[in-house]
């Protein structure tokens, strides 16, 4: 099993205050943002990724995110270079580049290049539609988000694997000369894992790539219906899915008493979570999503709501607030409340805190000592089976020791631990087998991705608690 | 009430729905992002004298998307071949918003093809004052109340979208606000060659028309209109009191301001 150490990097000093009053992460003004805390925590960050690789992560996993103190990897492959140059033996994986945000994939590509050639063929790339907000931030138009994605992808991949000097003549993109004198290391390219939420458009275009899907803390239940779709889309293509096609990412924090975890897991709650990640407007601007996709999302109440991409955005974003003419409004949520001056910050922020042990029944958070998050895992990797495995740590103003602490306790105690229970579940990861590899003669039976029974034990997540 | 209908027609390589309703000649009706907002008191003004041509803008659910449109100045380009494949000659048009905006896209290319415009708080010129409202940037919701500066006393903004909105209101709100974003989000809704261009517009009077209170396109936009048609007969008449939806907020001096000049 490949486990991952991955934090977004949060500007942890941003005041909650102004993120309740503005709704969400994304859009508090920067005039919040102070260059020496900055210079600050992106050193502490990278120093934390070389940390991890000491007490025995297989990878660090990054992340990008624009005009947002949710995540500081606004250039992310910046981060990735230096980590390149400045770790061993980890693998760098990048989840992932937002194609559709970037102009020049060229670059991207060479960028890229450089840094699976530094890390000497360390670098695992991915690829993000990006969220809502990115599009806004980076003026990509949001109706073109699929086609950029795919055009950019295999522009990507063409400058890794097609021979230059060549015309590139797309859609969305024209290059006059592709001729990249940085090429990977790895051979033919790197390889190459995408994350996802919700979209199983993503689902059934990485099942056709062969690329590994890596879920972000999505509901159990939910990415057991989309790992079995990656499944069916793989014996399709002619190849047996296993383990190695799939990865989980898990918010987590680890201290040294029962006690210490609980007071100081709250943070993963900081200025509502992920789920305050940004606004409805932002969060889903017009033609984001497939028509379908909007559909099913309007459907699904189940989901994590990771990025805060969920069925209350979606009814908020339709709907906005036009109150003299009666439109009823989607349950009358605290952000709504808060619009409204129904209620106060305080309120805003204790109706938040108190969906704590709520957010920890439901796995969308995992707190607690060595001893009492390892049953945890252990039931997610018994339903997912994932091959990869990214610890993710808590969000929200934990201090720097807390971090360090967290980080050494996970690779003193609960990284053993994971990789013993991976061996007894028979789990290999990407680098052990590749995705793909096994023919799958039609007619027959494919292997079981996940585990049914366990699924039954899994408590179910409460649908009005997001992080 | 007038007779009006809607029919689906192969023209321009397309499918395209129209709707027709009324007497006399034709008027040219292009409608503003969000789409046809249903028959109005307006329309059936109009309609007494006037036969409406209406055509939903590929993209907006009932007529399909055609890829090839990629901005507003190749939608105008398109309704321009619906036009001349339609045979109806030279048209009046009224445009409204993003709809005025294509209009004035369609007289740059061929001014002759119009008999008379009038424009209706237009887009498509980058705000000397103020900036034209990101409506890809806030929810249906806001920009919906950001189209009329008084929402209570605009009984027929109420009809058009009061009430509970049903799943395929959504929708057609979701086709329209991608198909314009489609085609509008960069530059931010205006044609940064506009203005040069509508200085080629000659012999063509135009009927330019705003609400000073208008939060969506600032009046400084129909100012800059004026300006820009400096070859042509252009009028810009400005209702006080008034957002960008002068048809319905000023229904009455509205529709007496344009029967009067497309006489």
């Amino acid at each position: 099993m490949h486990i991952m150490y991955f934090t977004e990097r949060p500007y942890r000093d941003v005041p909650e205050d102004e993120v309740i009053i503005n709704r969400s992460f994304f859009g508090v003004p920067n005039r919040f943002y102070d260059a020496q805390v900055g210079a600050r925590l992106y050193n502490e960050y990278l120093d934390e990724d070389v940390y991890a690789e000491e007490v025995g992560f297989d990878g660090i996993m990054l992340n990008e995110h624009h005009g947002n103190p949710f995540c500081m990897g606004a250039v992310m492959n910046v981060e990735a270079a230096i980590l390149a140059r400045i770790t061993k033996k980890v693998r760098i994986v990048l989840l992932g580049n937002p194609l559709p945000v970037v102009k020049n994939p060229v670059r991207l590509a060479e960028e890229l290049a450089e840094i699976d050639l530094i890390s000497k063929g360390r670098l695992v790339p991915g690829w993000v539609r990006g969220a809502g907000s990115e599009q806004i931030f980076n003026q990509a138009n949001p109706a073109y988000n699929r086609e950029y994605f795919n055009e950019a992808h295999d522009l990507v991949m063409a400058c890794w694997t097609k021979p230059g000097p060549f015309r590139w003549e797309g859609k969305h993109f024209n290059f006059r000369y592709v001729n990249p004198w940085v090429m990977p290391y790895q051979k033919p390219r790197p390889p190459i894992w995408i994350p996802g939420v919700i979209s199983a458009e993503t689902v059934v275009w990485c099942a056709k790539h062969r690329y590994p899907y890596i879920g972000l803390g999505t509901a159990l239940q939910s990415t057991v219906e989309l790992w079995n779709l990656y499944g069916q889309t793989a014996a399709d293509e002619g190849y047996m899915a296993g383990t190695e096609n799939f990865g989980y990412l898990q918010q987590i924090h680890v201290a040294e008493t029962e006690a210490e975890a609980q007071e100081q897991g709250k943070c993963a709650m900081f200025g509502g979570g992920a789920a305050n990640f940004s606004r409805p407007e932002h969060t889903l601007p017009p033609g984001y999503n497939s028509r379908e996709a909007t559909r099913r999302l309007a459907k699904q109440a189940t989901d994590y709501g990771f990025l805060g991409i969920t069925s209350d955005k979606l009814k908020e974003s339709q709907s906005g607030d036009v109150p003299h003419i009666g439109i009823p409004k989607p349950g009358g949520d605290t952000r709504d409340r808060l619009r409204k001056g129904q209620i106060s910050i305080a309120e805003a922020k204790e109706k938040i805190y108190r969906n704590y042990q709520k957010a920890q029944d439901g796995l969308q958070i995992i707190i607690g000592t060595p001893k009492t998050v390892i049953p945890k895992l252990k039931l997610i990797m018994e339903v997912l089976r994932p091959g990869v495995f990214g610890l993710f740590q808590a969000q929200g103003p934990l201090t720097t020791q807390q971090r360090l602490t967290s980080i050494r306790l996970m690779g003193q105690e609960v990284l053993p631990a994971m990789r013993e229970i991976a061996k007894g579940l028979g789990i290999v990861d990407p680098f052990e087998r590749e995705p793909g590899s096994r023919p799958y003669t039609a007619g027959t039976q494919y292997d079981s991705l996940v585990d049914l029974e366990a699924l039954k034990r899994a408590p179910k997540r409460d649908e009005s608690v997001r992080v | 009430m007038a007779e009006w209908a809607e029919e689906i027609t192969h023209v321009a390589g397309t499918d395209l729905a129209m709707i027709k309703g009324g007497t006399g000649k034709p008027l040219l009706v292009l409608h503003e992002e969000l789409g046809h907002p249903g028959w109005m008191s307006w329309h059936e003004a109009l309609a007494k004298e006037r036969t409406l041509l209406i055509p939903i803008q590929p993209g907006y659910g009932k007529s399909p998307r055609v890829e090839q449109i990629r901005n507003v100045h190749e939608l105008g380009m398109f309704y321009s071949w619906v036009m001349r494949e339609m045979n109806v000659g030279q048209i009046d048009v009224v445009g409204f918003s993003l709809g005025g905006w294509v209009a004035a896209e369609m007289a740059t290319a061929n001014s002759k093809q119009f008999r008379k415009m009038v424009l209706v708080a237009p887009s498509g010129i980058k705000a000397p004052e103020g900036e034209i409202l990101d409506i890809f940037a806030v929810t249906i919701g806001t920009q919906l109340n950001a189209t009329v500066l008084d929402i209570a006393a605009t009984p027929e903004f109420r009809k058009m979208y009061g009430g509970e909105r049903t799943p395929e209101q959504f929708e057609a709100f979701e086709d329209a606000r991608t198909e314009s974003a489609r085609i509008a989000w960069d530059p931010i809704l205006h044609n940064p060659s506009l203005p040069y261009f509508l200085a080629g517009v000659r012999g063509l009077p135009t009927q330019i028309i705003w609400g000073r209170e208008d939060a969506t396109v600032p009046v400084s936009v129909g100012e800059a209109y004026k300006s820009a048609l400096k070859n042509t007969d252009a009028k810009l008449t400005i209702f006080d009191h008034c957002g960008h939806r002068p048809e319905i907020e000023k229904s009455a001096e509205f529709i007496k301001l344009v029967r009067e000049f497309l006489v």
